[in-house]
C-alpha cells in the first residue's frame, strides 16, 4: 500500500500493463514527445518507444476509429483523448462504431479497447472546454463507462478497463489528477459495474461519482464531525452499467437520498439515479430525491460565475439540509 | 499517378478461363441483387438495401486482387463482395432476410455484412465509418510485422467527409498496408460527383496526403484486376497506402426504393450502354472465347444458386427472443440491462 496521487496511479498502471501485455499500446495527441497534457504518459515514450506510445496528429475521429480497428484484430489501444470536449469529435467512431461492433455483426468481432478522457470545469477554461459529457456514452449501450475518484479505484478500473474486451470510457477529471490516497499493490482489477458505498452512513444517502464522489466524501465527513448527521456515500464508479441494486441497497436504509453531478441536470445522470431509486425504492422513502448539479449554462470563463455555475460541497450541505429538514429528520444527526 | 483502361483481347487458355470465371461472378452478383431486389418488393426484406447493379465488374475485380488472408471493408453496397469473397450466398440471404442463420445471425442485415471467416469486416453503413476502422486494422497488420493488406471500399460522396481525409493523412503519416477504394458511381444518392466534390476527378485527393493513385474504368474487371493488383502489391510489399478510383455507373436507384426520378433518360441509357456484365458477355462471344448458349449455361447455375439461397434463407427461423442480450458486450459483466420494454426495472413487489 502506497500514497500516490490519482495522476501517478493512472500512469504506473498504463506502465504495467504495457510491461505485461505487448499487446498494450497508448494513442493519442502530444503523449510521447510532450509526455500528455495532463502528464500521465510522462516517460512512456523513451521506455517503450514510438511504436507502443503513438503520437497522432489532431484527429480526434481518425486516430480513435483507428483504435476501434486495430482493437477489431485483437490489440488492446488505450486512448487519451485530451478532454472530454474533444472526444465529440470523435462520437461516430465511439457510438455509432466502438459501441455497435460487437452487437450488430452478431458478436464476430469484439473492441477491447479503453478511451481515457479527462472532464471537469471549474479551471477558467470556458464552455467548449470544461462540460462534462459522459452522459453521451452512459447513455450507449455497448460502451462501458467507468468514472473512478479515487487514486486506488483510478487504479483498479484502468487495470479492469484495459483487460475487458469491450470498449470502455474511463473518465477522469482535471480536478482530480492531484488528489492523494492509498493505492494497493498488486493488480486487482475492479468490477465494472459495481458501485462501491465509501463511507457508511444511516441518515442520508448521497450518490455521485467522479469529482463529485470525493466532494460527497469531504462533505459527509463535515456533516457527521460538525452536525452529527450520518451520511452514507455510494461512489457510481461506473456509470454504465449502472449498479442499480446498490443505490437501492442504501436508500431502503436512509430512507432519503442526493443525487450530486458535475453535469447539467436536466436529463442527466443524476435524473436516472433518482428514476431507478423511485422504481427500487419508492415506498421507502421520506423526501424526494434531489438533485446538485451545473447550472444550465455554457460554463462561463469569469471565476466569479464559473463557482456560481458549478456544484460546490455547500451547494451539497445545503441540499441535505433541505431534504432532511422537509420530513423532521434533522434532529435525528443533531445530538 | 495514371488514367488505365486496358480492353485486351483473351488469347490464350488462362485468360479464357480466368475470364469465363469472372464472368460467372459478375453474373452472380447480377442475379442475386436482381431477386433481392424481388425479395425487397416481397417484404421479404426490410431497413434501406442498396444494390451492386453496375458495379459488378468493379466488385470481381477488385476481389480478384486480394488475398484470403487480407481484409475487406466495405460501405453498405456491400452484398456483391460478401458473394465474391466467398460467404455463402444462403447465409447472406439469411442475412438480408433477418434471419438466424444468416452471417451475423441476423444482427445487421444488408448494409452490414461482416464474416470474420473471410476477413471481410463489415459492412458500414455510415458514410465514411469504415475508413478510420480499415486504417486501425491496417495498423495492427504493422504492429505485428503481418504481411496482409487491408482493402477499405468506399462511394463516390465519401471523399468529402472528414474521415476521409483524417484517415488518409494517417495512413501516409504511419505507413500503413492499405489499398482505399474509391467506387465512382457518379451519384452520392441523387447528388452528383461535381455537385459535391471540388475536386471531381477523386484519385488527385490522394496526392494532399503524398499518396499514390489512380482512376481506372469499373467498367473492364481485367483493368480493375490489374490497377487493384499494383495498389494491392505496393501496399504489401512496400508498406505503403494507395488510393485507387474506380469509375462505372449505377443501373438503378441508390437503393431499391428509389426510382431515380432525377436521373434523365440518356443518362440512364448511357449508364445501360455501358452494363458491364453484357458488355463481358459480348466480349467473350466476339472473342470466341464462348458461346452464347455456353454462356447460357453459366446463367441458368447462377439462377440455381440464387434460388437455392433464398430457399435457404426463407427456411431459416427467425432469431429467438431469447438472444436479445447476446451481444451486447464481449466480458459479462453485472447490472446490464437486460429488460423488454414493458419489464419494471426492479421485480414488483421486492
Amino acid at each position: 500500500m502506497a500514497v500516490m496521487s490519482y495522476r501517478q496511479a493512472l500512469h504506473d498502471t498504463l506502465r504495467a500493463e504495457m510491461l505485461r501485455d505487448p499487446d498494450v499500446f497508448l494513442m493519442g495527441e502530444e503523449i510521447g514527445r510532450f509526455e500528455g497534457s495532463y502528464k500521465i504518459t510522462a516517460g512512456l515514450l523513451d521506455e517503450f518507444g514510438p511504436k507502443r506510445v503513438r503520437d497522432t496528429p489532431i484527429a480526434e475521429e481518425g486516430f480513435t476509429g483507428a483504435a476501434v480497428g486495430a482493437a477489431m484484430l485483437g490489440l488492446r489501444p488505450v486512448v487519451e483523448i485530451m478532454t472530454i470536449n474533444f472526444s465529440l469529435l470523435a462520437l461516430d467512431q465511439i457510438v455509432n462504431h466502438a459501441a455497435k461492433i460487437y452487437g450488430m455483426f452478431g458478436g464476430q468481432r469484439s473492441v477491447p479497447m479503453v478511451i481515457r478522457t479527462p472532464g471537469g470545469g471549474g479551471q477558467q477554461l470556458a464552455a467548449t472546454h470544461s462540460q462534462n459529457v459522459e452522459l453521451f456514452y452512459a447513455f450507449t449501450p455497448g460502451l462501458k463507462v467507468v468514472a473512478p475518484s479515487s487514486p486506488a479505484d483510478a487504479k483498479a478500473l484502468l487495470l479492469a478497463s484495459i483487460r475487458d474486451n469491450d470498449p470502455v470510457l474511463f473518465l477522469e477529471n482535471l480536478a482530480l489528477y492531484n488528489t492523494k490516497g492509498e493505492v494497493p499493490d498488486g493488480d486487482e482489477p475492479a468490477e465494472i459495474g459495481r458501485a462501491a458505498v465509501t463511507r457508511e452512513g444511516t441518515d442520508i444517502t448521497l450518490v455521485a461519482y467522479s469529482r463529485m464522489a470525493h466532494v460527497a466524501l469531504q462533505v459527509a465527513e463535515k456533516l457527521a464531525s460538525e452536525e452529527g448527521i450520518s451520511a452514507e456515500v455510494v461512489d457510481l464508479r461506473s456509470l454504465r452499467p449502472l449498479d442499480r441494486p446498490t443505490i437501492i441497497e442504501s436508500v431502503k436504509k436512509t430512507s432519503c437520498a442526493v443525487v450530486l453531478e458535475d453535469d447539467w441536470l436536466t436529463y442527466g445522470i443524476g435524473a436516472e439515479v433518482a428514476a431507478s431509486i423511485s422504481d427500487g425504492a419508492f415506498d421507502y422513502l421520506d423526501a424526494p430525491v434531489r438533485r446538485v448539479a451545473m447550472a444550465e449554462v455554457p460554463l462561463p470563463y469569469a471565476k466569479s460565475l464559473e463557482l456560481a455555475a458549478l456544484p460546490s460541497a455547500n451547494d451539497v450541505v445545503t441540499v441535505v439540509h433541505q431534504t432532511l429538514d422537509a420530513v423532521g429528520r434533522r434532529s435525528v444527526g443533531a445530538h | 499517378m495514371a488514367t488505365t483502361s486496358r480492353k485486351r483481347p483473351a488469347r490464350s487458355a488462362k485468360n479464357a478461363e480466368e475470364l469465363l470465371g469472372y464472368y460467372r461472378q459478375m453474373l452472380l452478383v447480377r442475379r442475386f441483387e436482381e431477386r433481392t431486389a424481388q425479395a425487397y418488393t416481397e417484404a421479404k426484406i426490410g431497413g434501406y438495401c442498396h444494390l451492386n447493379l453496375g458495379e459488378e465488374a468493379t466488385v470481381v475485380g477488385l476481389m480478384a486482387a486480394i488475398e484470403e488472408r487480407d481484409y475487406l471493408f466495405t460501405n453498405y453496397r456491400d452484398h456483391g463482395y460478401a458473394l465474391i469473397r466467398g460467404m455463402d450466398p444462403g447465409r447472406v440471404m439469411a442475412e438480408l432476410y433477418g434471419r438466424q442463420d444468416g452471417v451475423s445471425k441476423g444482427w445487421g442485415g444488408s448494409m452490414h455484412l461482416f464474416d470474420t471467416d473471410v476477413r471481410q469486416l463489415g459492412g458500414y453503413g455510415i458514410v465514411g465509418g469504415q475508413l478510420p476502422l480499415a486504417a486501425g486494422a491496417a495498423l495492427a497488420v504493422s504492429y505485428r510485422d503481418g504481411d496482409e493488406v487491408v482493402m477499405c471500399q468506399m462511394g463516390d460522396g465519401t471523399t468529402n467527409i472528414g474521415a476521409f481525409h483524417e484517415t488518409l493523412n494517417i495512413a501516409t503519416l504511419w505507413d500503413l498496408p492499405i489499398v482505399f477504394v474509391v467506387v465512382n458511381n457518379h451519384l452520392g444518392m441523387g447528388t452528383t460527383v461535381e455537385m459535391a466534390s471540388a475536386e471531381p476527378e477523386l484519385y488527385k485527393r490522394a496526392s494532399s496526403y503524398r499518396m499514390e493513385s489512380a482512376r481506372v474504368d469499373g467498367n473492364d474487371v481485367i483493368a480493375v484486376r490489374d490497377a487493384a493488383k499494383v495498389a494491392v502489391e505496393r501496399a504489401r510489399k512496400e508498406q505503403k497506402p494507395y488510393l485507387l478510383e474506380t469509375v462505372s455507373g449505377r443501373l438503378r436507384g441508390h437503393s431499391v426504393v428509389d426510382p431515380a426520378a432525377y436521373r434523365s433518360k440518356d443518362e440512364i441509357a448511357a449508364v445501360r450502354a455501358q452494363d458491364p456484365v453484357a458488355g463481358l458477355h459480348d466480349r467473350l462471344v466476339a472473342d470466341g472465347v464462348a458461346k452464347a448458349e455456353d454462356l447460357a449455361g453459366v446463367d441458368a447455375d447462377v439462377h440455381r444458386i440464387v434460388k437455392a439461397a433464398v430457399e435457404f434463407a426463407d427456411k431459416s427461423p427467425a432469431p429467438e427472443v431469447s438472444s436479445l442480450f447476446d451481444h451486447t458486450y464481449a466480458s459479462p459483466v453485472p447490472n446490464d440491462s437486460r429488460r423488454l420494454p414493458a419489464d419494471p426495472l426492479f421485480p414488483v413487489g421486492a
